[in-house]
């Protein structure tokens, strides 16, 4: 059964479309990523199914339930880590998980024990005294996905979780969200790391201009958009326009990057002979899901 | 509109919980300040004046002090304090995503800022208590008339905070709005002094019926037509209470997205523009 599920969501300010006619199905259990660059709509999207923030048009539905009218049961089974460090700076690290806790209504003694447990978790335990201004900036991202779990949440929703994290920091996350599958929590990535999308997503969401243009497990859409293997080719100006023309007559499917072309969708076959032997620069590597991104959502930086 | 729920009391804790940690850097010199007002106007200037009554001036602001600054103390707990919360440190962002409500974070700011005029009332009245100023045992009834006070300052304050697009915004709320009151409200000199005219409308201006009932409970004239005045002040707790709660609503959850946006793309640009066009443009965008 589908936990959350949205119907024709929209979310329109004055002039800006952020969230254009969303459809989304995420099943109970699975780690769902969401991709897309700055401005897609992604962080609107999930104050929106988090009701944080009310749809200007369509429908949620979280586990069943209409959230409109059951915003504060939903909002209870639910643990969000922010993309923007909104710790309390006015309370101590112990205080901030135990103040959060309360809010969920756990009983104190509890709240103290699950406090202590996940400091310990992310190694923060000999902080949990100090001010949150005397933290480090990974510490401070620990400490506020820490915070997410205070409730144990059926669903986490992480913004960006490990940004600014250290390579060690990002497995031990990494490792606790991969637990997290095995007690069935689901799970809602948004990203930019697309390692961190391909390893622990089970399906992910591309986003663009407040719409999803596509969906599926990372490996299908590697294989539907890109091919198995990606062909660079390296070329200066003069010889662009005919590698182009030859490209276009044997009917590939490639992308011109300007310093690179991209052949995409090619197999073993030696398809590209009489390029390589013109003496271009070629490469051939595995196909990432970062070409997908790159091919649905376009090179140019978004304004 | 939506209302509060009994979950307020979190963001009420939360608070409480910081003003524990933290009251000794601020508590102290709010305490000093009523107390030179008392002993420099009451016994200073109080020297020179004469009230018909043959009453001490002292005696005669004592209340109206206690009123004063129980305002005060709602007002800077809900423009600045509150401000600070929502923009600088997104507090209520990260509560919101609990089980709170936007209308239960605000109505805990609220009844936080009156818990503060409430404690801020008392402290003065044990001082002017000391100064054999209190001549009824009405007053023991002055920390709930500050409480209920600081709902509607801190309502009155939320309600400015709201709209607010910069910090610096609040100068012209203490200056055109708490600073006259202070003055013109009846704590310093009988209202019975201006025209007749501006007795009446000095009734519209939410100190004026609390410096009545202080006054009142302090020298023990207490007579059932003060129900009235209390009334009055109900009714301003419950009309700013209300429209407080709608107008956060609006900037923390409605436009919320599109607040985020104009910041961050030209945030010097938001600050120099007069603040009233500004919100009447955002609030425009409905929805």
């Amino acid at each position: 059964m589908a936990i959350i599920k949205t119907k024709d969501l929209t979310k329109r300010f004055k002039d800006v479309l952020a969230v254009d006619d969303v459809n989304l199905e995420i099943e109970e259990g699975e780690c769902f990523g969401l991709l897309g660059p700055n401005g897609a709509g992604k962080t609107t999207l999930i104050r929106m199914i988090t009701a944080v923030s009310p749809p200007t048009n369509g429908e949620i539905w979280v586990q069943g339930k209409d959230l409109e009218r059951s915003a504060r049961e939903a909002k209870s089974i639910m643990g969000v880590v922010p993309q923007l460090d909104n710790l309390d700076p006015d309370l101590t690290v112990l205080q901030n998980l135990m103040t959060f806790a309360r809010y969920f209504n756990v009983p104190k003694h509890e709240a103290r024990h699950r406090s202590m447990e996940l400091l310990g978790l992310f190694k923060l335990e000999d902080k949990r005294n100090s001010a949150i201004r005397e933290l480090s900036g990974g510490m401070r991202r620990r400490l506020l996905i820490a915070r997410g779990l205070v409730n144990n949440p059926r669903i986490i929703i992480l913004d960006e979780p490990t940004i600014g994290l250290d390579p060690q920091a990002r497995h031990l996350v990494w490792h606790k969200l991969t637990e997290l599958h095995a007690q069935g929590v689901t799970r809602i990535l948004c990203t930019h790391n697309m390692d961190e999308a391909t390893v622990l997503c089970d399906r992910v969401a591309i986003m663009n201009e407040g719409r999803i243009l596509d969906l599926d497990a990372p490996h299908k859409l590697v294989a539907r958009h890109v091919g198995s293997d990606v062909w660079e080719i390296e070329v200066d100006s003069q010889e662009r326009e005919n590698l182009l023309a030859m490209l276009e007559s044997r009917g590939l499917d490639f992308e011109d990057a300007g310093t690179h072309i991209y052949v995409f969708h090619v197999g073993q076959e030696d398809i590209l002979t009489g390029i390589v032997g013109d003496g271009h620069k070629l490469r051939q590597r595995p196909a990432h899901l970062e070409d997908v991104f790159f091919r649905l959502t376009g090179r140019s930086l978004i304004e | 509109m939506k209302l509060f729920s009994w979950r307020c009391i979190r963001m009420w804790q939360r608070n409480r919980d910081v003003f524990v940690r933290l009251w000794h850097s601020e508590a102290p010199g709010a305490i000093a300040e009523p107390i030179l007002i008392l002993v420099a106007m009451g016994l200073g200037l109080g020297a020179y004046v004469g009230l018909v009554d043959g009453q001490r001036y002292i005696e005669f602001i004592a209340p109206g002090i206690i009123a004063s600054y129980a305002m005060f103390s709602a007002s800077f707990e809900c423009t600045y304090g509150t401000f600070f919360r929502m923009e600088y440190q997104k507090t209520f962002d990260a509560v919101i995503a609990t089980p709170l409500s936007v209308e239960d974070v605000i109505a805990g700011e609220i009844f936080w800022g009156a818990t503060r005029s409430m404690l801020t009332g008392t402290v003065i009245l044990t001082i002017a208590a000391a100064f054999q100023l209190v001549h009824s045992p009405w007053a023991i009834l002055i920390p709930l008339v500050c409480f209920l006070e600081g709902v509607v300052f801190a309502s009155i304050a939320v309600f400015y905070t709201s709209m607010v697009p910069a910090i610096y915004t609040f100068n012209y709320y203490f200056t055109l709005f708490i600073t006259p009151m202070f003055f013109f409200s009846g704590v310093f000199f009988p209202l019975s002094s201006f025209p007749q005219i501006v007795q009446t409308l000095s009734w519209i201006i939410p100190l004026t019926p609390v410096v009545h009932l202080t006054r009142s409970l302090v020298s023990g004239d207490v007579h059932l037509g003060l129900l009235w005045v209390f009334g009055l002040v109900l009714l301003f707790a419950a009309g700013f209470f209300s429209l407080s709660l709608f107008t956060m609503r609006r900037r923390l959850a409605v436009l919320k997205g599109l607040c985020c946006r104009t910041t961050w793309l030209d945030s010097t640009a938001q600050v120099k523009a007069p603040f009233y066009m500004l919100n009447i443009e955002n609030y425009s965008v409905e929805l």
